[in-house]
């Protein structure tokens, strides 16, 4: 199904889709997504049954301020949709998927390694790709990119318009 | 002409013991020699590589950029029977300890080559994941830049590092 | 006993660490641990310009620079509403298949070679030796290409270009059979490979896998075919799909899938014949220099730097501007999967309308192939976790980026 067809057969029970560029992406409340990404599997015509990725964005100074998005898409339809849901600051929690599809483990793992935001329900939601000491939430805004001393314990490169010696 | 006699030399030691000393070096300076034309002869490096540069690398001991012809295609497992590592590629941050541990396991002489740009200064990740150059964390003996560098140039490396085995002082 | 298997290890396909707990020789419970090689690729991306975000996005999974690079510049594309020429679209597909062919070759070196074929590395890197000199006589480099730029590729095929490809083409099917006369009927591999990491459809689907593993599985499922891109709905193949969920039918569908690979680049040979423009025509969205064969390599072309430097300031304008200001997208998000050597390659790019990319997310595959790691390996004996990981070809850049 193209994407127009498949916003107007979602927001039968989805009132919040958009379609552009050849996309559909659905904006849903936090409460709702298990309930959304259950009925959008089940539907027959839609069958968004796999998932393929899970991705956060920062968007500081605005409201809500971390935007999640949901890549699903159906491997018998050939089609896809994207789920979003936003995310304040002061409480950035949201429920985990990985009962529905065990998938989800390592990217929410991910997106809490690099986010901070926390999944309610992941079995084991620990750092993945960063050492499991770091601290902070690298990819966020307000954080810095780095390069400058490394973490490596007891080493210092100090920051790169330092480190010639003129 | 006896070395008191040379201008301006400042020596600790008389010249009797300078004497001495000129003369071990002779025996020693030929040990040194065949010691160290032994050792680059067939070095054997250890597998370190950890991404793109690790793939060059085994370009390198492949068919036809050949490293079997210094004795080096034998990459070993184990770093304890190792005595070069090739750290082929960016290191992480979760990275470093283990670089350090497998280093210090290797056994004495050992030497390390920092193959493409991420391993001797960082390369292009200057970010917080990236260690901005091993040379932070083991000593290089010989950087090899290049993203990544070609078979050729990390044999070239290479065989800039068995000069500096085979001329240094390896037994004095 | 619980073991740990790397990240420093011979046979793990990078810097892959294996928590395992054993039971003599067999795997009670594996857990793989990874992030030896993160590389910050994705904060990265958001300090540079769109067009350097192609350097960056190309050494995430190293073995198929191609289609990270392709996967970026089709969602860029679509950000800013072009297309690529369709020479250049031909020449995209040309020199993924070809990548295609290189990283498969070598998994079954790395492959053979963790399960004793040690003779197998030395042919697999024999013949990549020819794809990578295609490579570097076209693109200048024979890893992480850049190759594949936002609104075509950056440079066209060089004269004796076709004719290397040519001959490549004519020796390498006869190769995949002499790799399958050496391996696939050999004892010792169909011991070692058959019935060893089996992954059901429904586990599969479930774990987010994709690629050979699930085609192995008997899922007819390739992004080529269902979702095309880049023209690859007017090319003749077909998706090699095997039904016994092992080892072994990894090793057939990557072998098949070759073959095919070869039989597209044969079809762009024949699409190039009619000369065409590589680069977009948009002024605002095309690289502006262009590049030739010099004697020390590839590099810009004397003619270009003449005409900006001697001949007119609004040329040089024009170029500093795209090149060091970089390229303005609207604001917007998409997101643009390929079907890479190991599977869905997705690229989600978000703009803010600026001149720096605000958010790349690269959804790699080796990264959702290796959760299926534990189904595949617990139950079995330690050996055949080797060779179960083996079939998953993990590429560890895509997994930590």
């Amino acid at each position: 199904m193209r994407a127009g067809a498949i916003a107007e057969r979602v927001r039968t029970r989805l009132p919040d889709v958009v379609v552009a560029r050849d996309e559909a992406t659905v904006f849903v409340e936090r409460d709702m997504l298990i309930d959304a990404l259950d009925w959008l599997a089940a539907e027959p015509e839609l069958g968004f049954g796999f998932l393929s990725s899970i991705q956060a964005t920062d968007w500081p100074g605005q409201v809500p301020r971390f935007w999640l998005a949901y890549e699903l898409r159906s491997t018998a339809l050939h089609h896809r949709i994207r789920v979003k849901v936003g995310l304040p600051e002061d409480d950035p929690r949201v429920p985990s998927l990985t009962s529905r599809f065990p998938t989800a483990n390592w990217h929410e793992r991910e997106v809490f390694d690099f986010y901070g935001i926390v999944f309610d329900g992941h079995p084991e939601l620990t750092r993945i790709l960063l050492p499991d000491d770091w601290e902070g939430y690298p990819l966020r805004k307000d954080e810095e990119l780095g390069g400058v001393d490394t973490r490596y314990h007891g080493a210092f490169i100090p920051p790169v318009d330092k480190r010639t010696s003129a | 002409m006896p070395v008191e006699r040379v201008q301006g030399l400042q020596l600790g030691k008389t010249p009797e013991e300078v004497e001495e000393e000129v003369q071990r070096g002779v025996l020693l300076g030929t040990l040194d020699r065949a010691v160290g034309w032994a050792r680059k002869q067939s070095m054997w490096p250890a597998t370190f590589g950890l991404a793109c540069c690790a793939i060059e690398m085994m370009a390198a001991g492949a068919g036809r950029y050949d490293l079997s012809r210094w004795g080096m295609e034998l990459f070993r497992a184990s770093p304890r029977q190792a005595d070069l590592m090739i750290v082929a590629g960016r290191v992480s941050q979760k990275m470093a300890p283990v670089l350090r541990r497998i280093y210090d396991q290797m056994p004495e002489p050992k030497w390390v080559i920092a193959m493409g740009v991420c391993a001797s200064a960082g390369g292009m990740f200057t970010n917080y994941a990236v260690v901005q150059g091993v040379d932070t964390i083991v000593p290089v003996d010989v950087y090899v830049p290049g993203c990544p560098p070609k078979p050729e140039m990390l044999m070239y490396g290479i065989l800039k590092l068995h000069e500096k085995v085979r001329t240094s002082e390896n037994v004095r | 006993m619980i073991v740990n298997l790397g990240p420093q290890h011979p046979s793990t396909h990078g810097v892959l660490r294996l928590l395992l707990e054993l039971d003599g020789e067999t795997v009670i419970s594996c857990r793989p641990i990874v992030g030896y090689l993160h590389t910050g690729i994705e904060k990265n991306t958001e300090y540079r310009t769109w067009q350097q975000g192609v350097t960056f996005v190309t050494r995430a999974d190293y073995l198929s620079p191609f289609f990270n690079e392709l996967a970026y510049c089709l969602a860029v594309e679509r950000l800013l509403g072009v297309e690529a020429p369709p020479r250049a679209q031909v020449l995209r597909v040309l020199f993924c298949e070809l990548n295609r062919v290189a990283s498969h070759l070598v998994w079954l070196a790395t492959s053979g070679l963790e399960l004793g074929a040690i003779s197998m590395m030395l042919y697999g890197f024999r013949e990549r030796e020819v794809i990578l000199d295609i490579f570097e006589a076209a693109t200048g480099l024979r890893m992480n290409h850049s190759y594949i730029r936002i609104g075509g590729v950056v440079m066209d095929l060089p004269d004796d270009g076709e004719q290397r490809i040519r001959d490549f083409l004519a020796v390498m099917p006869g190769r995949i059979s002499e790799y399958e006369a050496l391996l696939a009927r050999n004892p010792i591999w169909l011991e070692r490979n058959r019935g060893i990491g089996l992954l059901s459809a429904d586990d599969g689907l479930a774990l987010g896998v994709t690629g050979p593993i699930l085609r192995a599985s008997g899922v007819t499922a390739d992004l080529r075919k269902d979702e095309p891109y880049s023209g690859y709905e007017t090319y003749d193949f077909d998706v090699p799909v095997r039904t016994e969920c092992d080892s072994y039918a990894r090793f057939a569908v990557r072998l098949e899938e070759m073959r095919e690979s070869l039989r597209i680049v044969e079809q762009c040979l024949e699409r190039l014949q009619e000369p065409g423009a590589v680069m977009v025509e948009d002024p605002k969205v095309a690289w502006p220099a262009r590049l030739s064969v010099g004697p020390d390599g590839i590099g810009n072309d004397p003619e270009y730097i003449r005409h900006i430097m001697e001949e007119s300031m609004e040329a040089l304008i024009h170029h500093f501007k795209i090149v060091a200001q970089g390229v303005s997208v609207p604001a917007g998000e998409v997101y643009q999967a390929v079907e890479s050597p190991r599977g869905e390659l997705g690229m989600y790019v978000v703009s803010d309308g600026g001149h720096r990319p605000y958010r790349v997310k690269i959804r790699d595959p080796s990264f959702v192939n290796l959760q299926a790691t534990p189904t595949m390996v617990e139950g079995g004996l330690l050996a055949d976790a080797i060779a179960a990981i083996a079939s998953i070809d993990p590429v560890l850049g895509g997994v930590d980026r």
